[in-house]
């Protein structure tokens, strides 16, 4: 099955870092994906801007409408995700648990609705 | 790495570590002692390549170190005090080492009122002077999170005014239980690379807290169970696949290692007060003693399992005893009390699935095997695991 790992934390817990800070977490966050791809679960990953960049678009109420900023204000925001290919939620659990970002914000799973 | 430069690197960090305990003890303020001994490391770089290495080195370091901090005690204070770091510090001899108050560093850094998770990082930190960066890949932490943490639990160190001395006798145990637990985190910690898991701060750390502890039982024992581990170093990976303890070359397994381990969980035990570390150490015992014997002597792992469930219940050796009674009696019967032991723990244990895995195939339920096989290796996570796995699950019949 499918699965879709959402990392959530806290702007202001990145707030102070340093390029030289994100470089090392770029080299956690490969071992992790080095990992993953080495279990043969690995389909992809993507790590975002943060949440000022967000632009919201809907069309629901007939026109175009553009809001600058995310859909919903929360304290904790979506950094980034992963997709993994694995048996079941247990399986997914534990590289959950393995994902550097639940040790410091989050880690939101949801199975693919399209099968997969 | 290779193995002259680990050594290499294993021995400046016991001039580290002294210095540093020494440092902070007298102002308790860790992070500042660090940075303090941080310039003195670089001013070293400048002046020992031109002037030559002075005869006590650690002393020279300590010198340069104090004389930082009283400059930016100066700095912080109104009415500059020197009476806490004097400014003239008297020369050492050449032979004489800096006080050991290492002992002291390892009580703080697993000290209650600091977040257990943190123990092992901040005893990696100040006792062997390990980069932040370098123990958040070990732990898999968002580095830059790490370093916030391990600097508030300093500034709580500093101001919640947790002592820098020694516990009372009667909190001893306790305290130097935390320690020891400590060290078996990092000992058994095994993510990416069992290789570069630390193994040999682990085996420092033990050694020291055994030179800091010689009464204490379950020091002993963790040190002889991490020696045992390093002793079946060799033949534990082969090809990059995990090879379990019983299935090992015993060639591999190195002598002089085994000696020492064996003489450490003796020294242990004269000293009668049990506990789990010992027992896990007498279990590796057992193991180990198929290089004589040849064969494996699941009668006594049966008795060392049942004393270890009875001191620690874990997942982990509930299902390693229904392994043992399994080979003691019957596959099945050991079939049996994984299937009970599902109930009670759920379906995410990775070793339940690998035990059962194995035991079904020796039934010749190989269906069942199958799906055994293929559930373990879906909840492991490192590499050479899942290819053991693999390994194994291809060899059942088709």
């Amino acid at each position: 099955m499918r699965y879709t790992l959402l990392l959530y934390t806290d702007p202001v817990d990145l707030a102070h870092m340093t390029p030289e800070d994100w470089e090392a977490e770029k080299e956690v966050y490969g071992a992790y994906i080095g990992a993953l791809q080495e279990a043969g679960v690995f389909i992809d990953t993507d790590w975002l801007q943060p949440v000022e960049t967000a632009t919201t678009l809907t069309l629901k109420s007939g026109t175009s409408v553009v809001q600058d900023g995310p859909f919903a204000d929360t304290k904790e925001t979506l950094g980034g995700f992963f997709v993994i290919e694995v048996p079941d939620l247990d399986a997914a659990l534990a590289w959950a648990e393995k994902c550097p970002a639940a040790k410091t914000g989050k880690v939101e799973i949801r199975p693919s609705a399209m099968g997969g | 790495m290779n193995n002259v430069t680990r050594a290499a690197e294993i021995a400046a960090r016991e001039s580290y570590g002294r210095l540093l305990a020494y440092l902070a003890a007298r102002t308790h303020d860790i992070a500042q002692a660090e940075d303090a001994l941080a310039e003195a490391f670089s001013k070293a770089l400048q002046h020992w390549p031109e002037k030559g290495v002075p005869g006590n080195p650690d002393a020279w370091l300590l010198t340069v170190a104090r004389n930082n901090l009283t400059d930016r005690q100066r700095h912080l204070t109104k009415f500059p005090t020197t009476s806490e770091i004097p400014e003239t510090f008297a020369e050492m001899t050449e032979e004489e080492k800096i006080p050991d108050r290492r002992l002291v560093l390892m009580m703080i850094c697993a000290h209650p009122a600091i977040s257990p998770d943190l123990h092992t990082p901040l005893m990696l930190q100040t006792v062997l002077g390990v980069n932040a960066r370098t123990i958040a890949r070990l732990f898999l932490f968002s580095p830059a999170a790490l370093s916030k943490r391990l600097a508030r639990a300093k500034n709580k160190i500093r101001d919640a005014g947790i002592p820098f001395c020694l516990p009372d006798k009667d909190q001893l145990p306790k305290r130097s239980h935390a320690i020891l637990e400590a060290i078996y985190a990092l000992h058994s910690y095994d993510w990416l690379d069992p290789r570069d898991n630390f193994g040999d701060e682990a085996l420092y750390l033990s050694d020291l807290l055994c030179s800091y502890l010689p009464e204490n039982a379950e020091a002993l024992g963790l040190s002889s169970l991490i020696l045992f581990s390093h002793a079946r170093k060799k033949a534990r990976i082969l090809d990059e696949i995990l090879v379990p303890t019983d299935k090992q070359d015993t060639d591999l397994w190195d002598t002089h290692t085994i000696k020492l381990a064996e003489n450490r969980l003796q020294r242990a035990f004269q000293l009668s007060s049990p506990g789990r570390f010992q027992i896990e150490a007498a279990i590796d015992s057992v193991h180990i003693s198929r290089k004589k014997t040849g064969q494996v002597d699941w009668r006594a792992l049966h008795k060392l399992y049942h004393a270890l469930i009875k001191f620690e219940p874990s997942a982990g050796a509930l299902v390693a005893q229904a392994v043992v009674i399994a080979n003691l009696f019957a596959p099945k019967e050991g079939l049996k009390i994984l299937s009970v032991l599902e109930k009670q723990i759920g379906t995410s244990f990775q070793p339940l699935w690998a035990a059962k895995a194995e035991l079904f195939a020796r039934t010749g339920a190989v269906r069942d095997a199958k799906r055994s096989y293929e559930k373990a290796i879906s909840l492991s996570t490192d590499a050479t695991v899942i290819r053991f796995l693999v390994q194994q699950k291809s060899m059942l019949a088709p």
